[in-house]
């Protein structure tokens, strides 16, 4: 088996259909549902329904993903899939097509654990961070800080306990009337508002575990205080404030969290993965905790912060050469450790 | 025990911290059968999904493993007395997309389905549900009840 394999990469885990051809460390190709033209290639518009119909975007967005890097299927050395952690109906979908599609073209097929896809985010391109090192995976739907020993070998340090950093950005984003996804937008207001305009609660554990539902909940307080008459105008006033006073207290709780991990456990490097990773305020404050604590801060290229593929493909590469038997299944509540 | 009084000496209850929600969940996870489904009403922060862990723990789980599915959609926690189908309904955009993911695997399978955001789901909540509304009443205490629903 070759060394630098091309590899199609598959995810289907949640909202997004994506696909990808990654030869080597070289992307050919890397092409999201909801950001490709792919509607235009099924031939119709697509009714907001369809947001998470994997079964209609599938083939053409695989397509798209191979002819767009010039690749023909007896090409690829291999096909890395999403296998979990995800819906139980939308893993399936990539699982089967990935299976059918293998067999066609006579490569292994393998599967993929979506968080550890986001672990090598990092290293898509290039070599990433030298092991052993610490990753911040934080997204809508996962919080988690892995200390990363080696390639296979992950121990999960600390997660939310119930709403993940990016699902706070999402409900404080609806709060405030702002558009979805709610990370970008309040980011945006962030950068033109007051951090100290009001203190939110920042909670804090031992045992690196994080918590944003108080969070949420203490916005949706500070508005409801304001007198109803006043509420909109004010609002209007001091959005931006708000946005960043609140993503103050968010990148202050992640910040934190990284800072005790990195003493802790004695690493160099520090990586920060997932949809909240693109957080401008997270990764200027990364930025200053580095600088401050002689820590490597290693950010994933924004386009592969939100779920992707090519991140899966990557994820198949640092193992390989490897291959799933052919009993491979989904397994929706798949962990790192 | 009439199917109707199932609940009724447990609610109305006025809540006056998350623990005492949390008990509250103990408390029904006691009774649930397999195929109850169990809608949970209320605005954010309302205490949905700490209500969730509360019958998660009743059911043998680690409270700490029950997080918010809103982005995710659904959670399935299996090994306790009976699976637990944590589901979130706030991000749909379409009733059907639920239905579209296999959702009636939950609605009607063997274990016990927890919904937050209900109302999204439309047409496919069963009748038969039980629907719990949760109400901020101060910064601390939330009222619990039960609702009838169309």
């Amino acid at each position: 088996m070759p060394a630098s394999p091309v590899l199609l990469g598959i995810e289907t885990s949640c909202d997004d259909t994506a696909a990808a051809v990654l030869d080597g460390t070289t992307l050919r190709s890397n092409v999201v549902s909801s950001q490709h033209d792919v509607h235009a290639d099924y031939g119709g518009i697509v009714p907001e329904l369809a947001s998470r119909n994997h079964e209609r975007y599938i083939g053409p967005v695989v397509q798209h993903a191979l002819d767009e890097a010039d690749c023909a299927p007896g090409d690829l050395d291999g096909v890395a899939v999403t296998c979990g952690p995800g819906l139980p109906g939308a893993l399936l979908v990539g699982l089967s097509f990935a299976k059918s599609f293998g067999y066609a073209a006579r490569c292994p097929v393998v599967g993929v654990n979506h968080l550890e896809g986001h672990l090598y985010s990092t290293h898509i391109t290039g070599q990433g961070p030298p092991m052993p090192y610490l990753s911040l995976i934080v997204s809508g739907g996962h919080t988690q800080l892995v200390h990363v020993s080696d390639i296979g070998s992950y121990t999960v340090l600390g997660q939310t306990r119930d709403d993940a950093a990016g699902e706070a950005f999402d409900k404080v984003a609806q709060m405030l009337d702002l558009d979805y996804p709610g990370g970008p937008a309040v980011d945006r207001r962030a950068q033109q508002g007051d951090p100290t305009f009001h203190d939110f609660p920042r909670s804090r554990f031992d045992d690196l575990s994080f918590s944003f539902s108080g969070l949420k909940t203490s916005v949706l307080y500070f508005l409801r205080d304001i007198p109803e008459g006043e509420r909109d105008a004010f609002v209007e006033a001091h959005r931006a404030d708000i946005c960043a006073s609140f993503q103050q207290a968010v990148v202050d709780v992640l910040v934190d969290a990284v800072r005790r991990a990195a003493l802790d456990t004695g690493v160099e490097h520090v990586a920060v993965v997932g949809g909240v990773s693109a957080n401008r305020g997270l990764r200027d404050a990364l930025q200053m905790l580095g600088t401050e604590q002689d820590l490597h801060i290693h950010l994933p290229d924004p386009q592969f912060c939100m779920d992707n593929a090519a991140m899966i493909a990557a994820s198949a590469r640092m193992h390989w050469p490897t291959t799933s038997p052919l009993t491979l299944d989904i397994n929706p509540r798949l962990t790192l450790a | 025990m009439t199917e109707s009084d199932r609940w009724t000496d447990l609610l109305p209850l006025q809540s006056t911290s998350p623990e005492a929600t949390h008990a509250l969940g103990e408390q029904l996870a006691e009774r649930v059968q397999p195929g109850d489904v169990i809608a949970l009403h209320g605005d954010l922060g309302a205490g949905k999904t700490h209500l969730v862990k509360g019958i998660g723990a009743g059911l043998g789980y680690n409270p700490a493993d029950i997080r918010s599915p809103t982005f995710t959609l659904v959670h399935v926690h299996e090994g306790g007395r009976l699976p637990l189908y944590h589901i979130d309904a706030y991000r749909l955009g379409d009733p059907a997309e639920l239905y579209e993911m296999g959702a009636d695997t939950y609605l009607y399978g063997e274990g016990v389905c927890c919904i937050e955001w209900p109302s999204r789901m439309g047409e496919l909540l069963p009748d038969t549900a039980l629907h719990l509304q949760l109400t901020h009443e101060t910064r601390t205490t939330r009222r619990i009840r039960q609702t009838c629903h169309d």
